[in-house]
């Protein structure tokens, strides 16, 4: 769709349901993929909660929208940055996210990981390194 | 610098709106331009033109339309959020069969798609919200 | 290569400034605004993070939001610096990126 390849950093870092911004961020990345950007997601402070397993929201009326994570490979997006401190301090460990995975074309369609566990100083090159930051 | 600017939060409940004009105004009395704003989250509220905020106090809406038209901004209102929130153009209302709209003049309604695109075209993409 | 950051609410209330503060890097900047302000503020409990940060990261609190919340700007502390919006605008320009901390 364009010419230029830009670096896009959606950054997250609020919790889910009790506010919209997760899942309207979610929204952007999808529509997004379409322009074929070099795209990253961040997920920091609250906004690791997001990726949390077993999410079930029948009791509270709102749509689950945790599986929607899943399907951002087929998009081509297979950057998840979580931050390690932020899960620390939130007594989380990987094994609590979901298993969020992409295809690698460029490897025999290998199934990889796309959360990629980094820590704050990682998470703070790989913000520089880009050139457009989205902040929901 | 072409700059985009994004204001993702409500009017009046919220200083991004102002904050984001007020960035905007300046921008553009230096030499800048904005050639587009996306309206995003509550946000899409600022585009209503049912507003009657007190007479003492800015009108929003108001501002960024005289704005938009005099530095010819595309000020635009995210469809998806602005079905959420009831933010309707004439054709989406009738597209949807609703019996109001109440876009503001100046504002039009349109994808995501916009924002990326906003990011790709400008120098300095500014978020505005909470 | 550089960052503006802003920060635009209470580091009382959230901890925006404090997670923007962990993740600024050397000769980036920051620019406190509207309820952010209060980060810049002298004698509160996180004034001593603001300053140990000022040496190597550009503290800014916007000149408006300080004026309309009743800070002085002799109160702020020692090393952050008021800035009109011609002077936000201005830090939008001269950093590659800006990055906003809700």
């Amino acid at each position: 769709m364009s010419e230029t390849v830009k670096k896009f950093l959606y950054v997250n870092r609020k919790a889910p349901y009790g506010t919209i911004y997760a899942l309207e961020a979610l929204e952007v990345v999808l529509i997004g993929a379409a322009f074929d950007q070099d795209v990253s997601m961040a997920f920091l402070d609250d906004g690791v909660f997001q990726l949390v397993k077993g999410q079930s929201t029948d009791g509270i009326g709102v749509k689950n929208f945790s599986p929607t994570f899943r399907a951002l490979g087929d998009y081509e997006v297979t950057k998840l940055f979580v931050e390690q401190e932020s899960l620390d301090e939130r007594g989380l460990t990987a094994d609590d996210l979901q298993e969020i995975t992409y295809e690698d074309e460029d490897d025999d369609w290998e199934e990889k990981p796309s959360i990629r566990i980094v820590s704050r100083s990682e998470m703070s090159d790989v913000m520089a390194d880009q050139d457009v930051v989205l902040s929901f | 610098m072409k700059f985009g600017i994004v204001v993702s939060e409500g009017p009046y409940t919220h200083q991004a709106s102002d904050t984001a004009f007020n960035f905007a105004k300046a921008a553009l009395e230096n030499g800048h331009e904005v050639p587009r704003v996306f309206f995003y989250h509550d946000g899409v509220n600022v585009g209503t033109r049912l507003s009657i905020p007190p007479q003492d106090e800015r009108n929003i809406q108001q501002q960024w339309t005289a704005l938009g038209k005099e530095h010819n901004i595309d000020l635009v209102i995210c469809i998806a959020a602005a079905q959420r929130r009831g933010l309707l153009d004439e054709n989406e209302a009738n597209r949807q069969g609703k019996d109001a709209n109440n876009i503001a003049d100046g504002f039009r309604i349109s994808g995501l798609g916009q924002l990326i695109e906003m990011g790709i075209q400008t120098d300095r993409l500014m978020t505005f919200g909470d | 290569m550089s960052t503006l950051h802003t920060v635009n609410k209470s580091p009382f209330s959230t901890q925006s400034l404090l997670s923007c503060l962990n993740h600024a890097k050397d000769g980036d900047a920051v620019l406190m605004i509207e309820d952010g302000v209060y980060g810049g503020a002298k004698g509160t409990g996180l004034a001593d993070v603001v300053a140990g940060k000022a040496g190597s990261v550009s503290i800014f609190v916007l000149e408006g939001d300080i004026a309309a919340r009743g800070i002085d700007p002799s109160r702020l502390i020692e090393g952050v610096t008021a800035v009109d919006y011609v002077g936000f605008v201005g830090l939008a320009a001269e950093h590659d990126r800006t990055q906003a901390w809700l």
